[in-house]
């Protein structure tokens, strides 16, 4: 009788502990989204802020005195290029999207499933490439890009060709995915008489659904945020502009004359359509770093 | 085992009993060969072309064609002038310009003609290696591989050929060739002073180097070491507090009897879905001096001065720490809350059996395991944030500015900022070539030292 009373005991007393945990967790759990929201709530309020009858530069205040729709109309009214950038990062997207999604895939499935003389050493040999910093090589892209007239004017489909030649060594993660899939597979698949390309595209492709997806999540997300290259590549010339170098420019340079809320709404229209797409897809995405993260 | 035992002799000695081998099969090729054999020591491809080898034998005879046209209209013109890098300046004689010799170009291709000349000798191998193939194969009574089944093979037996040529060629031409380039830069006079084809640059020898670790007053060594410090300690910080805080992160969420905890999740994870580009230049404009935080706590009187978030230069480090935390605790959350649900739930329960506190369960059972299992992210976590553009870019630019320290680096900036504002601003390409080096460097020596530490990469065939 007292052991089953003792144990009743522990037990409340077990549930209370688990109680007041849970509570602290949830306290710690709101505030961290309040300080994770912050800043978006911050910029979506400010992109609101009304530039004629407020101010559109820095203000001490959150939340405007008056709403309007004023900067997006800015936006859109042709009195800068802003159509024009966001289109451009839009095409540039998605072929990077396309190609370097291809091109992974290849270079994975070789690595990945094929044996062939010179592999390894391929690899460390990409392995040390990786080392080096990106930058490094800036000016001599730019002028094998000039070369070719694909600066300043020609600064997209030049900035499409950088990113997807050099995709090659972003194998990592796909080639770690292929890995998981048994070799056997492959191997049922010879002795029917299949050649090896048809086991790449009739077996491990349609098996590889999640990770093209990553790859061409990761693929369509970087050059929102390409500054460094675009900004070098299309120097001087508004035109070839992305949103992040037309944009970064705003915040930079004409803060003062009242660009800020603009910044603030261009940003706002930016980040909507890839969270978006991102949240659909975070199932993939996580699948993707999980994998990537222990596998290396 | 066999591997390491094979390796045993050095590198060197296996290359040079390589090379002799290759050579001495190139002669005694020739000397039995028949005259096909030996006609394509000169004309590649033409043993392959008369025993019906079209495809192969076209091949080898097109790189040929194409080697002797690139040269003589092309390579050897930079090739002799590879070791000036040009000695004619482009000047303005009477209003007329008169066209000289431009550095950069010689540079460029000269090296790209080295490549070449690299490449066709060993094509030209493989030309002597496919005649010796061909005619062991005749002699024995077998029959050549037909041109269309040589074909198949490319989506068959070659198909990993077919599928890297393209990548291959690819980061042959915007990585490699770069990535070579610019190390020779690093050893000429390329800067702001020496702009090619008005002002020509040269061989310097290890003047650069000798410039960024010297401690004189001109030299760059007293800040190269700052910059390399800071670097470091940045890199440390970035990685292991969003290392530890997402784990953290990711235990709370996955805690029994929390509820929504896909909600959670999703609004961490706005910082990675946000671009950010837009998320970190308005926080970055949050904290300035005439941002929103100082604007409030001035209004409410917490403080008369603002505070200098952004030009404190011990105070905008720690304010980039703490910001990377803010981007970096969802990923770390996304791959910890996976692999968390991994631990066998009895390892648990049979410690909760022997008594063991939540924190000694942490200690001993889930830490070693995240570790273990997450050792090549950390890796490339660290790496990957010694080479961190954005933050420190999008954040201070690598501000602020600083009087003490030379090269027009800034308090916060990475190795890799100040290499891009040496390229940017100062157009300073021969130290920026050096720095890229000591970056490589760094990170090369960080990854051999931890990589061979980590149990998890060493079998990759274990995983299959």
């Amino acid at each position: 009788m007292s052991n089953q009373k003792s144990k009743e005991i522990k037990y409340t007393s077990m549930s209370a502990k688990r109680r007041v945990g849970n509570t602290s967790t949830y306290i710690v759990l709101i505030l961290m989204s309040m300080i994770w929201l912050f800043p978006f709530a911050g910029l979506v309020l400010q992109s609101f802020r009304s530039y004629d009858s407020e101010y559109g530069g820095m203000v001490n205040y959150l939340v405007p005195k008056h709403f309007s729709m004023d900067n997006y109309l800015f936006l859109f009214s042709g009195k800068t290029n802003y159509l024009k950038w966001y289109s451009n990062t839009l095409v540039i997207a998605f072929a990077v999207a396309i190609l370097q999604t291809i091109i992974v895939l290849c270079v994975s499935y070789a690595l990945s499933r094929m044996r062939f003389s010179g592999r390894t050493a391929l690899m460390r040999f990409w392995l040390i490439l990786g080392m080096f910093p990106g930058f490094l090589t800036m000016i001599c892209l730019y002028f094998l890009l000039k070369q070719f007239g694909l600066t300043q004017e020609g600064a997209i489909p030049g900035l499409i060709l950088v990113s997807v030649a050099s995709c090659g060594m972003g194998y990592y993660v796909c080639k770690g995915y292929f890995d998981t899939i048994p070799k056997s597979l492959d191997e049922a698949a010879r002795i029917d008489g299949a050649t090896r390309s048809q086991i790449m595209f009739q077996m491990i492709l349609p098996l590889s659904k999640p990770i093209i997806i990553y790859t061409a999540l990761v693929a369509f997300m970087a050059p929102w945020c390409d500054y460094v290259f675009a900004s070098y590549v299309a120097f001087g010339h508004d035109e070839s502009y992305n949103v992040a170098v037309a944009m970064t420019r705003w915040v930079w340079t004409n803060d003062y004359q009242g660009y800020f809320t603009r910044f603030c709404a261009g940003g706002v229209l930016v980040a909507i359509p890839v969270t978006v797409l991102f949240m659909c897809l975070q199932k993939y995405y996580v699948e993707g770093v999980t994998g990537g993260a222990v596998k290396g | 085992m066999q591997d390491t035992a094979v390796k045993k002799p050095g590198a060197v000695s296996i290359f040079f009993r390589a090379l002799g081998s290759n050579i001495k099969e190139i002669g005694t090729t020739f000397v039995g060969g028949d005259w096909k054999t030996k006609v394509s020591y000169l004309v590649m491809g033409f043993g392959p072309l008369m025993r019906g080898q079209i495809v192969k034998g076209a091949a080898f005879l097109a790189c040929e064609i194409l080697f002797i046209l690139y040269m003589t209209g092309f390579g050897a013109g930079y090739l002799a002038k590879f070791s000036t890098l040009g000695t004619v300046e482009t000047k303005k004689v009477h209003r007329k310009t008169v066209y000289g010799d431009n550095s950069f170009l010689i540079l460029l291709f000269g090296l790209l003609t080295i490549i070449i000349i690299a490449a066709i000798i060993l094509l030209w191998r493989m030309n002597v290696r496919e005649n010796l193939r061909e005619e062991l194969a005749l002699k024995e009574g077998h029959k050549l591989e037909s041109n269309r089944h040589f074909a198949a093979s490319l989506f068959d037996r070659n198909f990993d050929k077919t599928l890297l040529a393209l990548p291959m060629a690819g980061i042959f031409l915007f990585t490699v060739l770069p990535i070579i380039f610019m190390i020779c830069v690093a050893f000429t006079n390329y800067d702001s002073k020496h702009q090619a084809p008005t002002h020509l640059f040269t061989w310097v020898g290890l003047a650069n180097f000798r410039e960024l670790l010297s401690f004189t007053s001109s030299g760059l060594g007293s800040t190269f070491i700052r910059v390399l410090g800071w670097t470091l300690i940045w890199a440390f910080f970035a990685t292991f507090t969003t290392y530890f805080l997402g784990m953290g992160v990711a235990m709370l969420i996955n805690r029994k009897g929390i509820k929504f905890k896909k909600m959670w999740r999703t609004i961490l994870v706005m910082t990675i879905a946000v671009p950010q580009f837009v998320s970190l230049l308005y926080i970055s404009k949050m904290f300035a001096s005439d941002g929103i935080v100082n604007g409030y706590l001035l209004k409410w009187g917490v403080i008369h001065d603002a505070i200098p978030f952004w030009t404190n230069p011990t105070l905008a480090k720690v304010m980039i720490i703490v910001i990377n935390i803010w981007i970096g605790i969802p990923y770390m959350m996304l791959i910890a809350t996976g692999l968390l649900m991994n631990i066998p739930e009895d390892l648990y329960e049979s410690a909760r059996i022997d008594g063991a506190t939540p924190w000694q369960m942490f200690w001993s059972i889930t830490l070693p395991y995240m570790l273990f299992v997450t050792g090549p992210y950390l890796l490339t976590s660290f790496t990957g944030n010694i080479n961190n553009f954005n933050v420190i870019y999008l954040l201070t630019q690598g501000g602020p500015k600083s009087t003490t320290l030379a090269g027009n680096a800034g308090h916060t900036d990475l190795l890799v900022t100040w290499l891009y504002r040496m390229t940017v601003n100062d157009t300073n390409y021969r130290m920026a070539a050096v720095l890229g080096i000591m970056v490589f460097i760094v990170v090369a020596g960080v990854s051999l030292i931890v990589y061979n530490m980590l149990p998890s990469v060493k079998d990759e065939e274990g995983f299959q």
